[in-house]
């Protein structure tokens, strides 16, 4: 089986700040991870060639340091990978990001079933994934928690609002998984150095040969125009208990909220 | 030369025999941006559903929750969701119409729907929207959305490529009063064969492991976090939830013990809620959690530690522990639901 798992190297979530004067992100300084949700796609691509044989190729999108993420993956026991860089390439939307990641795995052989994390934690769209199906004329089956290979086909859960639903496709396809899927493993010392002595092919522009209207920021149908901190604190009643008659009067209190907003 | 009247789609969702409420969530924001759009140029609101067999009834609840038209495309192919035939219809019905707005709540159907038909179009598509507007002079759709965890918000704009597209974050829009003398257009489409080429089949539903409420339909959540400390600890959260007909939910912390299930997990690597009430036990707040449910209505949080930062966002705190405070908590809430019942009885 060839599986490929697209992955994304993302800025650690809680480390972000924003310049609020001119809008923009802080990325100065703030350590760059593999996408978390992004682990759980690698570990099923993982499980599933140690099951049934073959190989997993990562790829990437991103700036030179992307190639970390890469290496990361592959010391999880990945095969190999593929760094897709080019300035061309920056700024780009969910569509134009889904263009360059479709058409890189255009160029790989056989590709029988390709992985994606749900969504990734920075850009919180979960867009790329069909959107890469799109491209590629394929299925899509997002928000998988179970996968099972069936044959030539493979059977899996969808996580969907009040339940699962359970759907056979046969490959090649492309899904989306939640964290239920697996547990992802740690790299190994011997996969690391596996990583660090490996390969990893740059594909940029000149090499790919794609339509500069469709890239980057000048493909994106999209633009940011402004970015803004959410007004999320609110001022609370605070009630501290600190003897059974402080107990009393703080859920009295908590009651009368409920009741007074009708949620009792 | 008169110009053309601009259509605001909205994607509407069957649910068993009649229509997911959720379309008329989405309803709702077509209707305000058509009232902003028609300072600019006329509109009008559109719903679009896909499904088999249902009632005229069902369907012109549409009509009644603030569509001017809605084309019910009918088919018994349409009961499951095949992601390629449902797009290969909505393709070619969007490159017919030109829709100038196409919206869809932000549920497993439309974030996964959307993006395959955005790239089919061409068009720009905006996640998880929390506000929509309308630019006062350009007349283009205002997308603002969370990212980075909720971190920040980001305002987003497709200049040209059209339609221009936006799921909705469901339980985020009030929903209009239903008029049932309003009138509208209910155009029945019977699409061609060859927009049933999936091999995907679908085999069946499966329910959730418990017969308890799924926490992004609930209205009200109770939520347990690592305070909870173990396993049977949980009871309480349950016993909670079901003195206020609340579902159940819980922190990543509570998940990964294997104290509950994934699918109760609230947060970033789980369900995002906006309940009208949440009501936090023994979490602490990391921004992974608030990313979940920091849009609540109302927000109450118990927490032994003072400085947790769920009290940033809590509109009521107590300071205390919750294993003296709920139970007593319970018997309150037992209490006064006992007595508004009974009041009504006597009334």
């Amino acid at each position: 089986m060839h599986i490929v798992v697209p992955i994304k190297q993302v800025p650690e979530t809680s480390e972000v700040t924003m310049d609020e004067e001119s809008g923009t992100m802080i990325r100065a300084g703030v350590e760059s991870i593999i996408n978390p949700l992004d682990l759980y796609a690698i570990e099923q691509a993982i499980l599933l060639k140690e099951q049934f044989g073959g190989s997993v190729t990562l790829l990437s999108m991103g700036p030179k340091s992307a190639i970390e993420a890469i290496r990361e993956a592959i010391a999880m026991g990945c095969d190999r990978g593929y760094l897709l860089s080019d300035r061309k390439f920056a700024g780009a939307d969910t569509w134009a990001t889904a263009y360059v990641l479709a058409n890189a795995i255009r160029r790989m052989d056989c590709v029988d079933l390709i992985i994606c994390g749900e969504r990734a934690t920075d850009g919180d769209t979960g867009q790329v994934g069909p959107g890469i199906a799109s491209f590629l004329d394929l299925p899509v089956l997002t928000y998988v928690s179970g996968l099972e290979v069936d044959g030539d086909a493979i059977v899996v859960r969808r996580l969907v609002e009040n339940g699962y639903e359970v759907y056979r496709a046969p490959l090649p396809v492309v899904v989306t998984v939640v964290k239920e899927i697996a547990y992802p493993r740690l790299p190994t010392l011997r996969g690391k150095q596996r990583a660090r002595g490996m390969e990893i092919p740059l594909w940029d522009n000149a090499l790919l040969g794609l339509d500069e209207q469709c890239l980057g920021l000048a493909g994106s149908p999209t633009r940011v125009k402004r970015i803004f901190r959410p007004k999320v604190s609110r001022e609370g009643e605070m009630l501290v208990v600190r003897s059974e008659d402080d107990l009393e009067a703080a859920a009295d209190r908590v009651v009368a909220y409920l009741d007074e907003k009708n949620l009792l | 030369m008169k110009s053309r009247v601009r259509e605001i789609w909205t994607l509407a969702e069957a649910s068993g025999d009649g229509i997911n409420p959720v379309s008329y969530e989405v309803l709702a924001r077509g209707v305000e941006l058509k009232a902003k759009l028609d300072e600019i140029a006329e509109a009008k609101v559109v719903a679009v559903l896909l499904a088999r067999s249902l009632d005229d009834d069902a369907v012109r609840t549409l009509v009644h929750y603030g569509a001017d038209e809605v084309l019910y495309v009918r088919d018994e192919r349409l009961a499951d969701f095949l992601v390629q035939n449902t797009a290969s219809i909505l393709t070619d019905l969007a490159g017919e119409r030109k829709p100038e707005i196409f919206l869809a709540a932000a549920t497993t159907y439309g974030r996964t729907i959307m993006p395959y038909v955005s790239v089919r179009l061409n068009a720009g598509l905006t996640a998880d929207c929390t506000v929509l507007d309308i630019e006062p002079e350009s007349g283009l759709l205002l997308q603002t959305r969370p990212a980075i965890g909720g971190n920040i918000l980001a305002t987003i704009k497709t200049e040209s490529a059209r339609p221009q597209m936006a799921t909705v974050r469901p339980h985020s829009t009030r929903v209009l009063p239903p008029d049932v003398s309003r009138a509208g257009l209910v155009t029945q489409i019977l699409p061609d064969d060859r927009h049933f080429r999936s091999r995907v089949k679908f085999i069946r539903f499966e329910s959730t492991s418990d017969d308890e409420m799924p926490i992004s339909e609930a209205r009200k959540v109770v939520s347990g976090g690592r305070g909870i400390g173990k396993a049977e600890n949980m009871a309480l959260v349950h016993e909670l939830a079901e003195a206020l007909d609340a579902g159940v939910g819980a922190s990543r912390e509570a998940v990964d013990r294997g104290w509950i299930s994934y699918p109760h997990q609230v947060g970033l690597s789980g369900k995002t809620v906006t309940p009208d009430l949440y009501l936090a036990l023994g979490i602490s707040g990391s921004i992974q959690h608030l990313a979940g449910m920091q849009t609540a209505e109302h927000i109450v949080a118990i927490n032994s530690d003072p400085d947790a930062q769920i009290f940033k966002v809590a509109d009521m705190g107590i300071v205390g522990n919750l294993f003296d405070v709920v139970p007593v908590l319970i018997e309150k809430i037992r209490r006064a639901r006992r007595a508004d019942s009974q009041e009504c009885r006597t009334a």
